[in-house]
């Protein structure tokens, strides 16, 4: 309705400029809990060593230039320290012993000694830190933040210019960084920090827990965040992940309102998934690597419904050994013990052409030798990776499962079952992503234990649209009443056979649509971990017949846009109010 | 000189604050303390890059030398630090 009225009186706005960007919307990963509206602030870049630095005549001297950038780095995070608590304090301090640690100006003087200037040498010194640190990844990979900010002021400080960080500013505003050191979040003034937003960092960085500890909601992980110029409003929601630039002031007072209200719902709600007939649903987790299951670990949910273990590989210039991934997958599978985790075999292939093992370029990447048909042709990678998933799962006592992507037939799912098994791993499944696969789940199901529904993908192939067309997202919506129908038809088959039936794409995310799947016949939603609260209480509201009702609503429509009309309107309001 | 064996008992490892505590109390002692993984070269106690570089994880078990006066009590104290989920409180 407000958009018919600016319509009509769009010619008489031209006196106005048009300065005000369009409204526009991003995902990020929400690490801080709440919403936030304000102008955006820029932090300043770190500073880096000028290019051409001359190399210095005298190496004591410049030596002890280099002790003093460093002392006085220390000495300024100490007082800072001394003006905030806890977790802040504590950081800061550590970060301040990192600026008074002897290895570093050792490092340094042999920088200078090898000819480099004073700023070059204390950039160098601190990368040479810093590429253990990556090297080691997980958490240690995170506090490379800490260093490089040491190392950020100490180069300002030998050179004289003012400290990066967060500029003065006095109206309530998002802070907007490429990755907010320690000593930047730490001493932020929270009543003027509305939000935080970061291009970079993860769910452990220190803008997280910072941000999280001081109640500042924030998002990580924004694309191009930092092009974001400074003074754009800007509206965020760290539950969801979802940054709005320029909104509508209706938006950020409905996101406001909403947030509030989602909130109060959320805090009576815990445990397993559950329709409210009592029907079991598990809400499980999408992850990529150790750190998610770490963080994923420590939530309120069942465990995970898809592990991605494209990062084992896609950095190694080497097949990584068995020994190497049952060390990763360890780490991935201790937090759940007693927990299932369902395990995504190597999905590869010339869109994501590994080192090792590239087939070579193809026409259509997306169609070619990828996840299970790769295996095919390199099946020892698929055994190395199958032994060591069975090594770390019987060491962890997680209840480990294992899928294989891009299965199109049942003599594919024999082949990786028949592998899984040989390899001493009780249950195996496939990925339905292939709508032929899913049209055939009968048969395919039939010779495994389970079926996951990739959403994303099987929506790219009924709908023969790129997923990484932008222009084409209409077409990828996964309301699209086609690909509802592949999903029933798909669980319809693995009902024949008796195979319970999950969905880990995105859909599985949308409390909406993660009603109109479990009518469908899905027994398990995997997504986000920060999407679980709300499915959670979406099916609490929602019996069975209501989700079957719902889904039948969605299937009905003739196009994306009326099935996800109709089933907003056929939905509980008690939900609905909350979206 | 005397040694220590202790496994690492925080829950992420021997990283930022748990580090910087091991370093800040290693450093207090006056002590030239070392901290290695068995079988590798140690690093010095009181630089706390170099402790973080261990990359020690949780379960690991780390290796800590002393020499001097109160060597024996520094280490049992240092033991006493690396056994406790630092993290957790």
């Amino acid at each position: 309705m407000t958009e018919q009225a600016e319509t009509t009186t769009k010619p008489e706005t031209t006196t106005k400029p048009e300065t005000t960007t369009k409204p526009e919307t991003r995902q990020g990963i929400g690490v801080s809990p709440g919403t936030a509206y304000g102008p955006v602030v820029q932090v300043a870049p770190p500073v880096r060593p000028p290019a051409h630095e001359p190399a210095v005549d005298d190496e004591e001297a410049a030596l002890a230039d280099v002790k003093a950038a460093f002392e006085s780095v220390a000495v300024s995070l100490e007082q800072r320290a001394t003006r905030v608590e806890d977790t802040a304090q504590q950081i800061l301090k550590a970060t301040a012993l990192i600026a008074r640690d002897k290895g570093l100006v050792k490092a340094a003087s042999k920088e200078l000694a090898a000819g480099h200037g004073r700023a070059n040498s204390i950039a160098n010194a601190v990368e040479t830190y810093a590429a253990q640190f990556e090297a080691l990844g997980g958490y240690f990979a995170e506090r490379v933040a800490d260093l490089r900010d040491v190392g950020s002021r100490a180069v300002a400080a030998v050179l004289g210019v003012a400290a990066p960080g967060v500029p003065a500013f006095s109206e309530p505003s998002v802070i907007v960084a490429e990755d907010l050191a320690p000593a930047e979040t730490a001493t932020l003034d929270r009543s003027l920090v509305v939000g935080i937003i970061t291009e970079a960092g993860g769910r452990t960085s220190h803008t997280a827990i910072l941000a999280a500890q001081m109640g500042i909601p924030a998002v990580v992980q924004l694309p191009h965040a930092t092009q974001i110029p400074a003074g754009t409003p800007i509206a965020l929601d760290g539950d969801s992940g979802e940054v709005t630039i320029a909104p509508d002031m209706s938006l950020v007072t409905a996101q406001r309102e909403r947030a509030a209200r989602r909130k109060e719902a959320l805090a009576h709600l815990s445990g397993p998934g559950r329709t409210s007939d009592g029907a079991e649903i598990a809400l499980l987790a999408n992850i990529g690597g150790v750190d998610d299951a770490v963080a994923a670990g420590a939530q309120d949910l069942e465990g995970v419904g898809l592990f991605r273990t494209e990062f084992v590989y896609l950095s190694a210039t080497r097949a990584p050994t068995v020994e190497e991934q049952a060390e990763i997958y360890r780490g991935v599978f201790a937090p759940f013990e007693g927990r299932r985790v369902v395990v995504r075999t190597l999905d590869a292939g010339a869109d994501k052409p590994l080192k090792f093992a590239d087939l070579g370029p193809e026409e259509n990447p997306a169609l070619g030798r990828r996840g299970l048909r790769l295996s095919a042709e390199r099946p020892d990678l698929l055994d190395a990776q199958l032994e060591a998933l069975a090594v770390a799962a019987r060491e962890t006592g997680a209840d480990v499962r294992v899928m294989a992507p891009m299965v199109a037939t049942a003599e594919e799912a024999a082949w990786f079952a028949r592998r899984v098994r040989e390899n001493g791993l009780p249950k195996a499944g496939v990925m339905i992503e292939v709508p032929g696969a899913a049209l055939r789940a009968r048969d395919v199901l039939g010779e495994v234990d389970f079926g996951s529904l990739g959403t994303n993908d099987l929506a790219q192939y009924t709908m023969a649209a790129d997923r990484m067309q932008g222009a084409l997202s209409d077409l990828l919506d996964p309301w699209q009443p086609a690909v509802l129908d592949v999903v029933g038809v798909a669980c319809e088959g693995a009902a024949k056979v008796d195979r319970p039936i999950g969905v880990c794409g995105e859909s599985a995310g949308d409390p909406l649509l993660a009603l109109v799947l479990v009518g469908l016949g899905v027994t398990s939603l995997s997504m986000a971990p920060s999407k679980v609260p709300v499915v959670r209480l979406a099916l609490s509201q929602h019996s069975v017949a209501e989700c079957q009702a719902l889904a039948t609503a969605a299937r009905g429509s003739r196009t994306a846009v009326d099935a996800l009309h109709a089933v907003r309107d056929g939905a509980r309001s008690e939900l609905t109010d909350l979206l | 000189m005397a040694t220590r064996t202790v496994t690492i008992a925080s829950s992420v490892g021997l990283h930022a604050r748990p580090a910087a505590l091991f370093v800040e109390a290693a450093s207090n002692s006056g002590l030239d303390v070392e901290i290695a993984k068995p079988g590798e070269d140690p690093v010095d106690a009181t630089s706390i890059l170099g402790v973080m570089a261990l990359g020690a994880k949780h379960g690991e078990e780390v290796v800590l030398t002393a020499e001097g006066d109160g060597a024996d009590e520094t280490l049992d104290s240092l033991v006493e630090l690396l056994s406790r989920d630092l993290d957790a409180e």
